[in-house]
C-alpha cells in the first residue's frame, strides 16, 4: 500500500493488465480488491447476456461480468484457469471474468498514449489510453465508464 | 466526555422517562390508582425538568414544572386523577415529548398548543390548590438524572482587597423574565451558604440566585464578612454567603427548589420573614470557596460530572426523605439525619427498581449488533459447507468428526438465535405511540375512542419495529376516521358512544401476528364495490365474493371517504400501507363484519436477516421460496391439468381449478414451459387474494437461510427478492412470489404488473 502511494506521489501509477483473448487490457490497480479463481456463477433470470451471474465472496453476493461480453466480444467460456478481478466501483463491488492476469505495470503518465480514433462507440467509451510495453499493445480502460450508475449494468 | 454527549445521554433518558410517563398516565387511565404509579409518573417528569434545566432547555423547563405542579396535586391527594384530568395529562405527555424532540433536534412546537395546556394545567393544579402557600406537599423524591454539570462558568468573584469590604444590596431583577412580577405574596428569607464542594461540582451561586431571582421581587445581601485578607486567602475555599429575602407566591418547596441540585452542597435556610427576624446573625462559617474552576473549570466539570451521576442518586434520594421528615431549618439537621435517611431511600430505590421490572440493560451502539449478526450469519454459513465437505469425505458418518460437527451445528445455531434476540425489541414503543395518534386523531374529528393494547411485550426484531410505525400509524388513522362511526351514529346503533380500536401482537409460528381491530361500522361493501367501478378498478358486471370487496382497498388509488380529510382519504390508503407491509416480507388480509367492525391483519417475519424457506430446483437453478407463502406442496397428476386457452394452464385442486405458473418460464431459465407432470406444484397465497400453483421441478428440502441482499452490489431482479448462500457455498435466489404471481397474471392487473417490473 504505501510503495503504491509513494509511486502516486511520484506521478506514476500502478496497473493490473490481464488478457481476454488475445487482447491485453489493463485497470488501474487502486480499484482492484483482489483476485480470485473462477467459480461456478448462480445465472440471474432477466440480466443482461454479459453478466454471467452471482458468486459467494466470503458471505457477500458479488456479481460476475464477463468483461469479454462487455466490452463486445465474444461470450467467454470459463473454464478453471479464468479468474475474477474483484473489483470495486464506486459502492459496489463486481468481479470481472477475464481469462489471465498478465503483469503488474508501473507506469508515468507519458507512458499512455492517446487511443486512435475508431468507428466503434465502444472503444471510444472504455479506452482512456494505450500503452506500449515490450512490443505489446495493452489497453487501458476505465472501470466507472463500464458500469456507469445509470446504466446498472442492467441497462 | 464532551457536553453534547452529556447531553445525549440526556436526551435518550429522555425518552425512556417519556415512554415511563406515558405507559404511567395510561395506566392511571384504566383506574390504577397504585402510589407507586403516581410516583413513577412524577420522577420522570421530575427528571426531564431536572436535567433539561441543567442545559438550559427553558421551555422545556418551563413546561414541564407546570405539569409536575399538578401532578404533584394528584400525588398528594389533592386532585383526584379523573378521566378528564388524565385527557389533560395525557396530551401535556404528548406536548413534553414533542418540547423533548424539539430541543434535541431542533424545530418548533405547537406554542398555542402548549399554552392553552400550561393554562389548563395550572387551572387543574388551582382548582384544588389552598391558596395559601404553606402547603406541605411531600418533596419529589428527586430521583436525579446523571444529568450533567451546568457547564460551569464560574463568575469570578470581584477582585477585592480584605479590608472595609461592606455588604451590598443586589438587585438581580435585570435578569427577571419572570412570567408575573409578584408583588403579592409571603415574604420569605433564604440564607445560601455554598461550601467548597459546591462550587467544585460546578455549581454556581450566581445562577442559583437567578433562578431564585425568577420566582419573585427578592433583594440580595452578599456577605463577606467570612473573607480573609488576601494573602490568608485559600483560593479553593468558599467565603460568601448571601442573605435574600424575597416576596413570592410561591411555597417554601419552590424556593428549595431551585436550589435542588445544590442543597447537600451548601447550608441553605428558608423561613418566612416574619420568624426570620430573630435569626439574624447567624454566626458565619468560614466557607470553601473554590476559585480554581475559574482556571480550569472544563477539568473539573469533567470529574464532577462523572462524580455527579454516580453519587447523585442515593444522596438526592437521601436529602428528600430527611427533608420530608424535617419540617424546619433542616440543613443543619441533614448531615445527621443521612445515615438513616440513606436506608430509607435504598428502600426507595429498591422499591422502584422492582416497579420498573427490568433487569439491568447496557447500552449498544446498533452498528457493533449489527457487525455481530453478520459474522454469525457467516458462521453459520460456514458450519454448514463444513459439515457438507465432512459427509461428501466421510460416507461411514460415524467418524469423531462427524460427532463434533453436530455439536457445532447445535451450537451455531443457538448463537444465532442468541444473537438474533439481541435486536429483538418489544413491541411497546410503537404501540404507545399509536396511543398518541389515536388520541390526537380523535380530537381532531371529535370522536370518542379508546385504544386498548394487548402483548405488547412480544419482541421483534428492530428492523422490523422501525419499519411497522408507520404503515401501522396509517391505519390506525383510517381506523379513527373511516372505521369508527361518531358518537352520534353509535349510539343510534345501540353501541357504546365511546368507540375501541384494539391493537394486538402476538406470536404465531415463527412470524409476529399484529391485530388491528375496531368496533366501527366495517366495511360498506356497497360503497366500496361502487368506487372500484368507478375507478375502473374492476369490472362493472364483476362477481366478487365479500373477502375479495373487502380486499379491493388495497388496491392503488382507493379511498372510500366521502370527503378528503386532512388525516386520511387522500387516495393513497392502504396500498401504500399494503405495499410497505410487504416490503417487510408481511402479509396483510381485512376481516369486516358491517355494523360490527373490521379487522386488519398483519402477519410479519420476526426479523429481516433470516427466512425459512424450501429450497427447490426449476432448470437445473437451487431457488428458495419463503416457506410462508406456500400453502401446500402436490404432485400434479396428468389428469388435473388443463389447457385453459392458447398458453394457460389450471390444475384442479379439490374441485376447484387454480392457475399453473411455470418458475422456471417467469424467471426465463428456460424457453418452453415444463411438463407439470414431471414437477412438483407449490400452492401460494398471492397477495391479492387467491391461490396459483408455482411449478417447479423438485424440492430439495427445507431450511433456515440468510439473507443477503443482491442490491448491494448489482440491483434488483424481478420476481427475486433477495439471495442466500447455501451449504455448499453457492449462491441461490430467493423467490419474490408475489411478483411472480403478479407476473403470471399478464395484463389483467395493470398497477401491480408495473410494480412488479419496478420492484
Amino acid at each position: 500500500m504505501s510503495y503504491a502511494v509513494k509511486n502516486l506521489v511520484q506521478g506514476s501509477k500502478e496497473l493490473i493488465a490481464f488478457r481476454i483473448s488475445d487482447q491485453e487490457f489493463c485497470v488501474n490497480i487502486m480499484s482492484v480488491r483482489e483476485i480470485r479463481g473462477w467459480t461456478q456463477a448462480t445465472p440471474l433470470p432477466h440480466a443482461p447476456a454479459y453478466v454471467m451471474g452471482v458468486i459467494n465472496l466470503r458471505g457477500a453476493v458479488l456479481p460476475i461480468v464477463d468483461l469479454s461480453a462487455r466490452l463486445g466480444m465474444k461470450d467467454a467460456e470459463p473454464t478453471a484457469r479464468h479468474v475474477i478481478i474483484v473489483a470495486q466501483m464506486k459502492t459496489k463491488v463486481v468481479g470481472l471474468l477475464v481469462e489471465a492476469v498478465s503483469d503488474i505495470l508501473t507506469i508515468t503518465d507519458e507512458n499512455i498514449q492517446p487511443v486512435p480514433e475508431v468507428s466503434s462507440d465502444l472503444e471510444r467509451q472504455y479506452a482512456r489510453g494505450i500503452l506500449a510495453i515490450d512490443k505489446r499493445m495493452i489497453c487501458m480502460i476505465e472501470l466507472d465508464a463500464l458500469f456507469p450508475d445509470t446504466e446498472s449494468e442492467v441497462a | 466526555m464532551d457536553m453534547n454527549e452529556i447531553k445525549e445521554i440526556f436526551f435518550q433518558e429522555c425518552e425512556e422517562q417519556l415512554a415511563e410517563l406515558e405507559s404511567g398516565l395510561l395506566k392511571l387511565n384504566d383506574g390504577d390508582r397504585d402510589p407507586e404509579t403516581v410516583n413513577a409518573v412524577f420522577r420522570a417528569v421530575h427528571s426531564i425538568k431536572g436535567g433539561a434545566g441543567a442545559f438550559g432547555l427553558d421551555d422545556l423547563v418551563s413546561f414541564a414544572h407546570v405539569f409536575e405542579t399538578t401532578l404533584d396535586c394528584v400525588r398528594s391527594n389533592k386532585l383526584e386523577p379523573t378521566q378528564d384530568v388524565l385527557k389533560v395529562m395525557l396530551k401535556s405527555a404528548d406536548v413534553l415529548a414533542d418540547l423533548v424532540t424539539a430541543s434535541r433536534d431542533g424545530g418548533g412546537v405547537d406554542e398555542s398548543r402548549s399554552r392553552s395546556l400550561v393554562k389548563e394545567l395550572e387551572a387543574l393544579a388551582h382548582g384544588e390548590l389552598p391558596s395559601s402557600s404553606g402547603h406541605d406537599a411531600p418533596k419529589p423524591a428527586a430521583k436525579a438524572a446523571p444529568a450533567a454539570a451546568p457547564a460551569a462558568k464560574v463568575e469570578p468573584p470581584k477582585p477585592s482587597d480584605d479590608s472595609g469590604f461592606q455588604p451590598i444590596p443586589f438587585s438581580f431583577d435585570g435578569f427577571g423574565e419572570e412570567d408575573e412580577p409578584a408583588v403579592e405574596g409571603s415574604l420569605y428569607e433564604v440564607i445560601f451558604k455554598p461550601r467548597r464542594e459546591l462550587y467544585s461540582k460546578g455549581n454556581e451561586a450566581a445562577l442559583l440566585l437567578r433562578d431564585l431571582s425568577r420566582l419573585g421581587e427578592m433583594s440580595i445581601n452578599c456577605d463577606t464578612d467570612a473573607l480573609p485578607a488576601l494573602d490568608k486567602m485559600d483560593p479553593e475555599a468558599s467565603y460568601f454567603s448571601w442573605k435574600i429575602s424575597i416576596r413570592t407566591t410561591r411555597s417554601e418547596d419552590d424556593i428549595r427548589a431551585v436550589f435542588e441540585f445544590a442543597e447537600w452542597d451548601c447550608d441553605l435556610e428558608v423561613k418566612f420573614a416574619e420568624e426570620a427576624s430573630s435569626n439574624d446573625e447567624l454566626p458565619m462559617v468560614p466557607v470553601p470557596f473554590d476559585l480554581s474552576i475559574l482556571d480550569d473549570s472544563s477539568s473539573v466539570e469533567e470529574e464532577t460530572a462523572n462524580e455527579r451521576g454516580a453519587s447523585e442518586e442515593t444522596v438526592a434520594a437521601a436529602l428528600s426523605a430527611a427533608e420530608t421528615a424535617s419540617n424546619v431549618s433542616r440543613a443543619a439537621r441533614v448531615a445527621e439525619k443521612k445515615e438513616s435517611a440513606a436506608a430509607t431511600a435504598a428502600a426507595q430505590n429498591n422499591a422502584a427498581a422492582a416497579a420498573a421490572g427490568a433487569g439491568q440493560t447496557i447500552r449498544v451502539d446498533l452498528d457493533r449488533v449489527d457487525r455481530l449478526i453478520n459474522l454469525v450469519g457467516e458462521l453459520v454459513i460456514n458450519q454448514a459447507m463444513l459439515s457438507q465437505s465432512v459427509v461428501e469425505n466421510d460416507a461411514t458418518g460415524t467418524s469423531a468428526v462427524n460427532m463434533g460437527l453436530e455439536e457445532l451445528q447445535q451450537l451455531t445455531r443457538e448463537i444465532q438465535d442468541s444473537v438474533m434476540a439481541i435486536r429483538a425489541q418489544p413491541v411497546k414503543p410503537v404501540f404507545q405511540r399509536m396511543s398518541r395518534i389515536v388520541r390526537e386523531v380523535a380530537d381532531m374529528v371529535g370522536k370518542s375512542i379508546r385504544l386498548v393494547t394487548e402483548g405488547e411485550n412480544t419482541e421483534v426484531d428492530k428492523t422490523v419495529i422501525d419499519k411497522i410505525a408507520e404503515p401501522l400509524t396509517h391505519m390506525i388513522r383510517n381506523a379513527v376516521d373511516h372505521g369508527i362511526e361518531t358518537p352520534e351514529k353509535r349510539e343510534a346503533a345501540g353501541k357504546d358512544p365511546e368507540g375501541t380500536i384494539k391493537l394486538t401482537a402476538k406470536h404465531r409460528s415463527g412470524r409476529i401476528l399484529i391485530e388491528l381491530a375496531d368496533d366501527g361500522a366495517g366495511i360498506n361493501r356497497e360503497r366500496v364495490r361502487q368506487k372500484a367501478i368507478d375507478n375502473d378498478i374492476i369490472a362493472a358486471d364483476a362477481n366478487l365474493s365479500d373477502d375479495e370487496i373487502d380486499n379491493l382497498i388495497f388496491m392503488a388509488g382507493f379511498s372510500t371517504a366521502d370527503k378528503i380529510s386532512d388525516i386520511s382519504g387522500r387516495g393513497v390508503g392502504m396500498d401504500v400501507v399494503k405495499r410497505s407491509i410487504q416490503a417487510l416480507g408481511g402479509r396483510i388480509s381485512i376481516s369486516s363484519r358491517p355494523g360490527y367492525g373490521s379487522t386488519f391483519t398483519m402477519s410479519l417475519p420476526l426479523t429481516l436477516a433470516v427466512l425459512d424457506g424450501m429450497v427447490v430446483t426449476v432448470a437445473g437453478q437451487t431457488l428458495v421460496v419463503p416457506l410462508t407463502a406456500i400453502v401446500e406442496t402436490l404432485q400434479p397428476e396428468a389428469s388435473a391439468i388443463h389447457s385453459f386457452g392458447a398458453n394457460q394452464r389450471l390444475i384442479s385442486i379439490r374441485n376447484s381449478f387454480c392457475p399453473l405458473v411455470d418458475v422456471g418460464r417467469v424467471l426465463n431459465y428456460r424457453a418452453t414451459q415444463a411438463n407439470p407432470v414431471e414437477g412438483v406444484a407449490l400452492l401460494v397465497e398471492s397477495e391479492g387474494g387467491g391461490q396459483r400453483a408455482l411449478m417447479v421441478d423438485a424440492i430439495q428440502g427445507q431450511r433456515q437461510v440468510v439473507i443477503k441482499s443482491l442490491e448491494a452490489n448489482y440491483t434488483h431482479v424481478p420476481g427475486i427478492a433477495a439471495a442466500t448462500i447455501l451449504g455448499d457455498g453457492r449462491v441461490a435466489l430467493i423467490l419474490d412470489v408475489d411478483a411472480v404471481v403478479a407476473a403470471s397474471r399478464g395484463q389483467s392487473m395493470k398497477p401491480e404488473m408495473s410494480l412488479a417490473a419496478t420492484g
